[in-house]
């Protein structure tokens, strides 16, 4: 058989896999959501026993097992904790590169934050510096209400 | 542990688009050449474990799809979504359970047919990161900045991982990118998301390999080189890139070790003589090999520079070249540890390092390698 497809030209079937999708976000979700969308404020959860404060938030602590329900408003100022700057182009990147993704620690939280950095030079962004987020102008409780964050200035 | 071996190995060429095959193709051939290896039919297999991801696939349920292929027709076949380190585990763990005394892994995948940045990218939390678009690159590039940032590790010293890797895929028919590279050429390669660099990135691959699992009595009846299972460990860290303190490989510390106390390990630098680790990009060799405990924490970079990690080196990794020479994802792990038996078995050809009586095969799940697992083989 593959004698025979070295004479003709093997073929391909072009198609793509495409699935609306409606991902319910739970009551964590929604509560950091909501609080992101009306009051531009961000939420953690946080565990009383390992006293780690969770962003984006949980419903269960990653170390201890335990459920829960003490929300805490972190930020909005953090401090960068790595970051990359990108120099291609995937449909899915919100920004034309080249641009900056980094990992955020907002004060009093815990864990990182991942999201998009702007309004700074390649060159000035720096491990360790601080920064604040910029929210959307119209919200619509998604992450990308918040469009990226900044050095504060 | 119960004594379990590999007594069949079977692989593709590994290549960049394999136009004229399906992925079940792929499957069929590493499955016929694992059999004809261990010297048996399919009529001997009693269980069948593939690995199989539905996204890189692009249909669901993927696992069906290389049942013909892989002999399952009124056999017992199961799944593992994830690299085939972890499918052989699952495997493994049937043979051990006492029902099922030869099982065939297999485990493919096509990278050339769909979009890698976008499949990667479906990987991240839908809600909070996938928006972002995020992908294998980039979270690993947020990884490596960390890291290296954190021990000092310096862009030449990945680059030589590289030049090593791609040198020693030369030895290999079965990889797909072997090339003579100076460190200057990875250094001036085109930039991707800083500080990687194309020729620090795996390449698009398509490929399958599989592998026989079977207890010491099939073992012994079949094989004439059986490669006997000493010891496997593996862990997983937090999902959320932020969770974890990415300049550190706990997950993986925790499986060496485990993997290290089945087999009797005390100085792994010193008692293993080969190691295929997952180098999906050239400073996770370096990662590793301190998670492995090959060298201290933050040394990784210093070990490549003293040479050892060459092939005629005191702890050659990745004589096949790695992934960096070639990744079909999924199947990556699977081929570390066939080339992990060729090693141990003394049939690796060219690529072959003499003497081999404890090999070391390693491969990851999730982003930036948030789960490891460990397999160490010998004779």
């Amino acid at each position: 058989m593959n004698k025979w497809l070295e004479t003709v030209e093997p073929l391909v079937y072009e198609s793509r896999i495409k699935v609306p999708y409606t991902w319910s976000v739970g009551e964590v979700g929604s509560r950091f959501l909501i609080e992101l969308r009306d009051h531009k404020k961000i939420y953690g959860t946080r565990c009383p026993k390992c006293n780690i404060v969770y962003l984006p938030p949980r419903k269960t602590c990653s170390q201890c097992f335990f459920n829960l329900d003490e929300w805490v408003e972190v930020g909005p100022q953090g401090t960068l904790i790595t970051y990359t700057l990108v120099h291609y182009e995937s449909s899915m990147m919100p920004m034309k590169s080249p641009f900056a993704y980094g990992i955020i620690l907002l004060d009093k939280a815990n864990t990182g934050l991942v999201h998009l950095l702007d309004e700074v030079k390649s060159e000035e962004i720096k491990t360790g510096m601080r920064v604040e987020p910029v929210f959307k102008d119209e919200r619509t409780g998604d992450i990308m209400d918040i469009r990226y964050f900044r050095p504060v200035r | 542990m119960e004594r379990t071996a590999i007594i069949g190995i079977g692989m593709t060429k590994q290549e960049r688009r394999k136009e004229s095959e399906t992925f079940s193709d792929m499957v069929f051939e590493a499955v016929t050449k694992a059999l004809n290896d261990a010297e048996m039919t399919i009529k001997d297999i009693d269980n069948i474990v593939t690995g199989c991801n539905d996204f890189w696939d692009g249909r669901t349920i993927s696992s069906m799809a290389v049942g013909d292929a892989s002999g399952a027709w009124d056999k017992n076949i199961s799944c593992v979504e994830g690299d085939g380190t972890f499918v052989a585990l699952y495997g493994l763990t049937r043979i051990l359970s006492g029902s099922y005394r030869a099982t065939l892994i297999t485990a493919h995948s096509k990278g050339s047919e769909s979009i890698s940045s976008l499949i990667t990218n479906a990987m991240f939390d839908p809600i909070y990161t996938r928006p972002l678009g995020l992908d294998a690159i980039t979270s690993s590039a947020l990884q490596a900045k960390c890291y290296m940032d954190k021990y000092g590790i310096t862009e030449e010293q990945c680059a030589m991982v590289s030049v090593k890797n791609h040198r020693n895929a030369k030895n290999n028919p079965y990889s797909q990118l072997p090339m003579d590279l100076s460190v200057k050429d990875v250094l001036n390669s085109r930039r991707l998301a800083d500080p990687i660099k194309l020729l620090d990135a795996s390449p698009i691959t398509d490929g399958a390999c599989a592998i026989i699992l079977a207890d010491e009595g099939m073992a012994k009846r079949f094989s004439k080189h059986p490669v006997w299972i000493r010891g496997v460990g593996f862990c997983a860290d937090a999902y959320h890139l932020g969770d974890r303190d990415l300049a550190e490989c706990k997950s993986l510390e925790k499986a060496a070790k485990t993997a290290y106390r089945m087999a009797g390990i005390e100085n792994p630098f010193k008692e293993i003589d080969v190691a295929e680790i997952y180098d999906a990009f050239s400073y996770q060799e370096l990662m590793w090999s301190e998670g492995l405990g090959f060298c201290e924490k933050g040394e990784g970079g210093k070990l490549v520079e003293s040479g050892k990690t060459e092939m005629g080196g005191s702890m050659p990794i990745n004589p096949s070249g790695g992934c960096l020479s070639a990744h079909a994802v999924i199947a990556a792990g699977l081929i570390r540890i066939a080339e992990a038996v060729l090693q141990v078995r003394g049939g690796a050809g060219k690529r072959q390092i003499p003497d081999v009586k404890t090999g070391l095969a390693h491969g990851i799940n999730g982003p930036c390698g948030q789960s490891h697992c460990v397999w160490i083989l010998g004779e």
